[in-house]
């Protein structure tokens, strides 16, 4: 029983699917525009019409994930990240989640270094993409497929 | 002291007639899960500010000071400074409780302190306070090797050990199958643990949140889909008195950080 | 009750680029969940976060479902002068957490 009184056997109990003895049915229900276009289409909401070039941007994630619940994810920019020539903005998408944007953080010259870390949730395997828009205007894209499991023993 | 008991546990097996009692894990093969861990979770475990079970530490410390119950007693004012007095308390729970004539896990001693001394109501099982005040004292045993005293507590070890070997629930399925025999190989894409219950309570990436060794334990059996044990049950307490004294040596990591 | 946690140098050299690695507690409930009576349990995270170094923003952040639970974020930034690093969170349910560390530079 999670902190919110609700656990997937309970559920599987009132659907009547457990008393069957069914095997591990998901109750998550993931809305229809989890897709690969509404991550391209948050990417277009998000940083306009320019265009976005692959390079620059290394995201860094670990290819078989112990758990979707928290994904460790790095996002290192080239970048000289002087007052001149530096990285304004690193967003992160993924393309299967039930919302596309995972966090957009805001740099400056004063960083010093373009590298950031955090760790998100995936619900499924799929690709994260980083973006990065650099202080002329240009922006810079890495992606990564990571591949997320159920565990073998859940509570629910 | 130890080997009376020992060879009285010795005994007391041989004349079970359980089935599947498999090999235990070699002393020199014990292995915490921490091992299994990719770098980054042993990096979230391993740094205090990275690692949210600090929160409920944090509370916990809180907690051991503040004046509770119609006693108005705090924690602090019988057993003083934590990181003293509890310094390798945890490291031998469950104990035997003389008053009781049975073991105590450490949620059940602190609760009953809370009812006995501090005159205030128990703490719910997997409460915010629970978790907080069983993690701080923890937490002071963390690095100190596991060393249960079996004296007194024979039977109560020799009913955990039936426990994890006895087949249950619609696979069938005992929990040394796993542990004993298959740990180290993957399961649906996580590793096996040996199940030492080391760093608890923990913050399970699961749950996304601090649970205890009992949460766990329930956990296991569901996922076996076996019926779990209530809270509190005493065979949740034997099974977590014989996976502490099979986790001997080991070091405690609480608030530990596991998948 | 303990809400954030900062690891920052104490003291660094003028120049130096330091790391910045917060932690806040908070479930982020992301808002796709359902309770046991089939009910969406609402969304409930935390969606903006700045830091901010002797009182100019060096560091923001939007948050979405998407982060995990208890957030954790890390940064850099150049240590330039001693002072104060204050940290701020904000989210639904009028949610709002603050946290400062200070800083020595050499």
């Amino acid at each position: 029983m999670n902190q919110y009184g609700t656990t997937r056997r309970d559920v599987l109990k009132a659907a009547g699917i457990l008393a069957a003895g069914a095997g591990t049915a998901t109750i998550r229900a993931v809305p229809a525009d989890a897709t690969p276009a509404a991550m391209q289409a948050a990417i277009r909401r998000v940083i306009g019409e320019a265009s976005v070039k692959p390079g620059k941007v290394s995201l860094e994630i670990p290819p078989l994930v112990e758990n979707g619940n928290t994904v460790p994810c790095a996002v290192t920019v080239e970048s000289p990240m002087t007052a001149k020539d530096y990285v304004k903005a690193v967003h992160i998408f993924n393309e299967k989640n039930p919302q596309p944007n995972v966090i957009s953080m805001h740099l400056g010259p004063r960083a010093g270094r373009a590298n950031v870390s955090t760790r998100i949730r995936l619900s499924d395997t799929q690709t994260v993409v980083a973006i990065a828009e650099l202080s002329d205007g240009s922006f810079w894209s890495a992606s990564t497929n990571v591949i997320i499991t159920l565990g073998a023993c859940l509570e629910d | 002291m130890i080997w009376r008991a020992l060879l009285l546990l010795g005994a007391a097996l041989a004349g079970a007639a359980s089935s599947a009692f498999g090999a235990e894990i070699p002393s020199g093969e014990r292995r915490s899960a921490y091992d299994l861990m990719s770098r980054e979770t042993k990096a979230m475990q391993d740094d205090d500010t990275a690692n949210p079970g600090t929160f409920w530490v944090l509370d916990g410390e809180a907690l051991w000071s503040a004046k509770a119950g119609t006693a108005d007693k705090a924690c602090a004012d019988c057993h003083g400074d934590a990181r003293a007095s509890m310094k390798g308390v945890a490291a031998r729970y469950p104990a035997f409780d003389p008053a009781h004539r049975r073991p105590l896990d450490l949620e059940q001693r602190i609760n009953v302190c809370r009812t006995e001394q501090q005159k205030a109501p128990a703490l719910a099982h997997e409460s915010k306070q629970l978790l907080a005040l069983t993690a701080y004292v923890a937490r002071q045993s963390r690095g100190i090797p596991i060393s249960i005293a079996a004296d007194r507590m024979v039977e109560f070890l020799d009913a955990g050990r039936s426990l994890f070997y006895r087949r249950q629930g619609q696979l069938n399925l005992a929990c040394s199958q796993c542990h004993d025999d298959n740990w180290g190989k993957s399961l649906a894409g996580n590793a096996i643990p040996q199940g030492h219950p080391t760093g608890y309570p923990l913050y399970r990436l699961e749950w996304q949140t601090l649970g205890s060794l009992q949460r766990r334990l329930r956990n296991c059996m569901i996922g076996m889909r076996a019926e779990p044990y209530a809270y509190g049950a005493p065979e949740n307490v034997a099974l977590e008195l014989y996976l502490m004294w099979r986790a001997r040596g080991l070091a405690m990591e609480t608030p530990a950080v596991r998948p | 009750m303990a809400r954030a946690l900062i690891n920052v140098p104490a003291k660094a050299k003028r120049g130096e680029v330091v790391a910045i690695k917060t932690l806040i507690s908070h479930v982020m409930e992301s808002g796709f969940r359902y309770s046991n009576t089939g009910q969406l349990i609402p969304r409930n995270i935390i969606t903006w976060f700045q830091c901010t170094y002797n009182g100019e923003e060096i560091f923001s952040a939007e948050l979405h479902a998407a982060m995990a639970a208890n957030p954790f974020i890390t940064f850099h930034t150049v240590a330039t002068e001693s002072g104060k690093l204050e940290f701020t969170w904000t989210g639904d349910n009028g949610f709002s957490a603050t946290e400062s560390a200070t800083i020595t530079v050499e």
